[in-house]
């Protein structure tokens, strides 16, 4: 979409660059400061929301990556998360391992898991992926709690605070600090992951497969690149949160979660890094709205009316986005900015 | 050997059922090329459907059925009408994603109706008992076989001979000529949503019969989704086979080798392992036609 008028770009460098003009850095710096300084001004239980919503970031952007721009739909994220959060989780328990260490592994391992439940995605597409990631999620699970031994089975696994160097990331405020910066990190790869020649390999081969063959890209190759890097993210999610909570069990990997995950992507906007992160916060904010109006609804209605009203909400919200807004929070925003960039002058298309 | 038999006898019963809701799922994908994840969540409202109508109503069994089916064919009509119609025509991603919104709101409203407890009707519905050899043969298990076969009967004559049953098979030929001969497609869609509602409820009420209701059998919507892609998407006769096959492929599999692991619940994750296979070795199943892909 426009920049401002009177901005212009003359050559490839500022062609590309994420950022265009000095408001626009101004902008992003504003916006870091508020996020870093969040710590001083809120509760705790605000920076547990804002933590969870990072790591939902990180995930959905790996999500993003394979499903909105490889077109490689997955409802198995959330297994993949279990076993980057399982793998650290085992690492440190188990083995001793400092958290800087397990966090990459399991990322790593999640990625592995990832290549192998991809491989059917050379063959099938569409409706046999979504049956073949939906059966990943249920075998991983079952899988973990199979490895009693390792993994402690149903009974779940403590696992240490995370460490780094010297300080303990004990407090709240620790680990807030810990995800945002790898939820920005996350943001900025993701970004610059799209805009490579795998990225746009990977847009040929959502667009039509078949045309994206013929022009001489390797599918096996990069669609099991798109799994890796998804998978990747995945892991790193699922570690981060495996921490957070400092004990593992299989029950933090629900299968709603595997599809509610892919509808903070449609809520966001598929394919684009922007409404991965729109859609997460989004649909974290709807969590939340809905853990404070249960209560109220249970009391006033039935006790099992909370449980339902997530669910029924959760449904809803994403038939709303696919009938009314298919192309997500994302596509809305770029018309409000469109908007406000000839403002007040604006003549809408 | 007996245990081996008994086994097999169990699954082939409960495979039958399977059969029937995934025949509801094969009828949609044929006649409007709609993945419909929330298969399972229609066998979950109709076991707890046929809970309330059989306990707390107190209804006579026919009358119960009666009552379930036609909620489902109201359940049905909303759901095309409300959700499947302004989405024609959009990506199949689009499409699916909305059945899965859908299983969602239908699990919220089956926590909300019935508080996601567990409800038995075990008993209430007729029982026949049937013993050969050393063999018995459980009779919630044969109500269900027998119920399911005169469905996919009624079904298979549904399609032969009746307009609507030859307009649909018409459709999910070629949508162009239905259209073309001025067949409504929507009603199509809409009597295909109806069928796969009313199979979807009336294995619930038999799996609820045979186990009592409870939120767990919407997990069956899975199980049928392995039968369906055994059987191959597109082919009824080969979901009848499929179910009858992985019915009694995972009783087996679960009683011999549940004992050996820790955790056991082979159960659960068999249709997976066996959806995984498939999906590798064969994507289109049994009797499913492989696609022919064009630029």
């Amino acid at each position: 979409m426009g920049l401002r008028t009177g901005t212009f770009q003359e050559n490839y460098a500022q062609d590309m660059a994420i950022f265009h003009t000095r408001l626009h850095w101004g902008m992003l710096f504003a916006l870091l400061i508020l996020l870093f300084t969040c710590p001083l001004f809120f509760s705790d239980r605000i920076l547990t929301i804002l933590t969870m919503m990072g790591i939902a970031v990180i995930s959905v952007h790996g999500l993003n990556i394979l499903t909105g721009y490889c077109g490689q739909i997955s409802i198995g994220h959330g297994g993949f998360m279990a076993v980057g959060g399982y793998t650290s989780a085992v690492l440190c328990a188990k083995l001793g391992l400092p958290f800087w260490a397990a966090l990459p592994s399991g990322a790593l391992a999640a990625g592995i898991v990832g290549l192998l439940f991809g491989l059917p995605s050379l063959k099938i597409k569409g409706f046999y992926l979504i049956m073949a990631t939906i059966a990943a999620h249920f075998i991983i699970i079952w899988t973990i709690i199979q490895l009693r031994s390792i993994t402690g089975g149903a009974d779940g696994l403590s696992v240490p605070r995370p460490e780094i160097g010297s300080i303990v990331l004990s407090s709240k405020t620790n680990y807030f600090y810990l995800v945002m910066i790898l939820t920005c990190l996350a943001t900025l790869l993701a970004k610059n992951i799209v805009r490579t020649r795998a990225g746009r390999a990977f847009i040929a081969i959502r667009d039509n497969e078949l045309a994206a063959e013929v022009m001489g890209i390797s599918l096996w190759s990069y669609k099991l690149q798109a799994f890796f890097i998804g998978c990747v993210y995945a892991g790193v999610a699922g570690s981060l949160l495996i921490h957070y909570i400092s004990f593992a069990s299989t029950d933090q990997f629900p299968f709603m979660d595997s599809v509610w995950y892919l509808g903070m992507l449609i809520v966001g906007g598929m394919g684009s890094t922007t409404g991965a992160i729109f859609g997460a916060v989004a649909l974290k904010l709807l969590d939340e709205l809905v853990t404070i109006a249960g209560p109220i609804l249970s009391a006033a209605v039935a006790p099992q009316a909370a449980a339902s009203l997530a669910l029924i909400s959760q449904g809803l919200i994403i038939i709303i986005f696919l009938i009314f807004e298919p192309r997500g929070l994302h596509h809305r925003w770029e018309i409000i900015k469109t908007y406000f960039s000839l403002w007040p002058f604006s003549h809408q298309e | 050997m007996t245990f081996f038999l008994q086994l097999v006898v169990t699954g082939l019963a409960q495979g039958m059922i399977y059969a029937l809701i995934a025949i509801g799922f094969v009828i949609i994908l044929k006649c409007s090329e709609v993945f419909n994840i929330a298969q399972g969540h229609f066998v979950l409202i109709g076991g707890y459907l046929g809970y309330t109508f059989l306990v707390p109503f107190g209804l006579p069994v026919w009358a119960a059925l009666g009552m379930a089916i036609v909620t489902a064919i109201i359940m049905g009509l909303l759901i095309e009408r409300l959700i499947l119609r302004p989405l024609l025509g959009e990506p199949a991603l689009a499409v699916i994603m909305a059945t899965i919104a859908l299983s969602t709101i239908l699990g919220g409203l089956a926590t909300l109706l019935w508080g996601a407890e567990y409800k038995a009707y075990h008993g209430l519905l007729p029982t026949i008992t049937l013993k050969v050899g050393e063999i018995s043969i459980p009779s919630e298990s044969l109500i269900g076989l027998i119920v399911s076969i005169i469905c996919v009967a009624i079904l298979m004559l549904f399609f032969r001979y009746t307009k609507i049953g030859l307009a649909m098979r018409a459709t999910a030929e070629d949508l162009q000529v239905v259209q073309g001969l001025g067949i409504r497609a929507t009603t199509v869609y809409a009597v295909s949503w109806i069928i796969a509602c009313v199979v979807g409820v009336i294995g619930g009420i038999l799996l609820g019969g045979v186990s009592g209701a409870n939120m767990e059998l919407a997990d069956i919507g899975l199980k049928a989704f392995a039968v369906v892609l055994l059987g191959g998407v597109n082919s009824i006769g080969g979901a009848i086979v499929a179910g009858i096959i992985l019915g009694s492929l995972e009783n087996v599999a679960a009683g011999y080798l549940d004992p050996l692991l820790p955790g056991g619940g082979l159960a659960q994750v068999f249709p997976f392992f066996v959806m995984i296979i498939v999906l590798i070795f064969r994507p289109y199943g049994l009797f499913g036609l492989a696609g022919i892909k064009r630029i």
